[in-house]
């Protein structure tokens, strides 16, 4: 059986949650100079260039691209093979992000209590999402996932007669409603099918594929194409100035439903969206 | 492009137009949340506020902390509709711009048109950008709240669009195409 010590956990966690903040993932980078080419609005051009300089100086001074460093998201797959030795996994989480966040000068925006609203001081503790896969890989992927775009995202649970045709419609309404709120050009994130939770969580998911990687179902790729055109003809812009440049991708997950469910989840993205892959 | 700089006439104000680029130069003040409650309950209450808000521009942002070398850490516009319940309170007492992202209520702009204020629109997410035209920054109260502090900053070449004038044109109801 494969052994990983969680302190190596730790201590790569602590430097990945600096480089996601302050390095912007390739295909995002790409995907706004893309949209900066195609962008017809003068101001909204102008703003574009400034995120493009944006992630070039956050990535030279290793500054945080955006100042809501996010609350972080870790997906993590576990290998059934390796065993992980010296503590538990999510408190080697918790404290290399509580490193990184102090070293980093990366803000902390998480509260101990919704209600109570008391800064935990260390930007501590992460959502920790773990899947149990065959062999002996550990892979964490951790997104510092920020408030202005996370706070636009909804679920609908639709009747299974909505068909097609409301789940496009859904799309359209959420990314409407929010409008230049979550930081447009955004990452619509979208997850079809499963239940409540495992809708929202599809959409999460869907977030981490590669901006410019369709859905591996020829249908859903086209359904992922029909909406990034609808969204970027629906002249909200970039941040909500106007323009053809909404969004830089729309990505959907699907699972089985139950015969009378037809969930659907929106989770968006900023134009920054932030995103690093460990392998252990 | 036309610069601006507090403190600010009502003529200053009626000479901006939804949709005009604009610089911001010389001192603005940073409040987010906790820092506006504060301020509204101080205003209720007949205290004085730790500035005078006459003629001044707040910019809706809770900043990194300063990296050694650094005057703040990156520095963008928060959500400004979290703001809205406490904008025409300090409107009334004379604030004439706000910074931000995002759309605000009906109440905030009736407030703007009655007093005579913008809404300025900046880029959000370009935290690290904006730092490097904040060129001074001093907490002025309210320490204790780390990032949610108020403080004073220094600002140059710092680019907006107005998103929302003194007469109500708001940027996001413009038809779109």
């Amino acid at each position: 059986m494969r052994q990983i010590k969680v302190d190596l956990i730790e201590e790569r966690v602590a430097q990945a949650v600096i480089d996601a903040n302050t390095v912007l993932p390739k295909d995002v980078h790409g995907a706004l100079q893309t949209a900066r080419e195609r962008e017809t609005h003068p101001a909204a051009r102008r703003f574009l260039q400034i995120m493009l300089e944006n992630a070039d100086i956050a990535c030279r001074d290793r500054m945080a691209l955006c100042q809501d460093c996010g609350m972080v998201v870790a997906h993590v797959k576990l290998g059934q093979e390796v065993q992980l030795i010296g503590g538990s996994l999510e408190t080697a989480i918790n404290r290399g992000i509580s490193t990184g966040y102090q070293r980093g000068y990366l803000r902390k925006s998480v509260v101990r209590d919704p209600l109570a609203r008391i800064n935990t001081g260390d930007n501590t503790p992460a959502i920790v999402h773990i899947s149990l896969v065959a062999g002996d890989v550990l892979q964490i992927t951790l997104m510092p996932k920020g408030a202005g775009s996370e706070n636009m995202g909804q679920l609908a649970m639709l009747k299974p007669s909505a068909g097609v045709e409301g789940v496009k419609e859904f799309i359209l309404q959420v990314v409407r409603a929010a409008a230049g709120n979550p930081c447009p050009p955004v990452i619509v994130g979208v997850g079809i099918g499963g239940n409540m939770e495992k809708a929202a969580l599809l959409a999460k998911h869907a977030l981490l594929r590669e901006v410019g990687r369709p859905n591996e179902s020829p249908d859903l790729a086209e359904l992922e194409t029909e909406m990034l055109t609808r969204i970027n003809a629906s002249g909200i812009g970039v941040m909500g100035i106007g323009g053809n440049n909404t969004a830089l991708a729309v990505n959907i997950e699907t699972y089985p439903t139950h015969i009378a469910c037809l969930p659907v989840a929106v989770n968006l993205g900023c134009h920054s969206t932030r995103r690093i892959k460990l392998e252990f | 492009m036309k610069t601006i700089r507090a403190p600010l006439e009502l003529e200053d104000i009626r000479s901006l137009q939804v949709g005009d680029e604009v610089l911001v130069e010389g001192t603005i003040y940073a409040a987010r949340d906790q820092a506006h409650q504060r301020m509204a309950e101080a205003i209720r209450a007949g205290r004085e506020l730790p500035f005078d808000l006459r003629g001044q521009i707040i910019y809706y942002v809770g900043p990194c902390p300063a990296p050694p070398g650094r005057v703040i850490g990156s520095a963008g516009p928060t959500t400004s509709g979290r703001m809205d319940a406490y904008a025409p309170l300090l409107i009334a007492r004379g604030l004439r711009v706000m910074i931000g992202k995002g759309s605000r209520n009906q109440e905030v702009k009736k407030a703007m048109r009655e007093n005579g204020a913008v809404y300025l629109l900046t880029v959000g997410g370009a935290g690290a950008y904006l730092a490097e035209r904040i060129t001074a920054a001093e907490v002025i109260a309210y320490p204790e709240l780390g990032p949610e502090a108020l403080y004073r900053l220094e600002v140059r070449d710092f680019p907006c669009i107005v998103a929302i004038d003194a007469e109500g044109h708001d940027i996001y109801e413009r038809p779109k195409e």
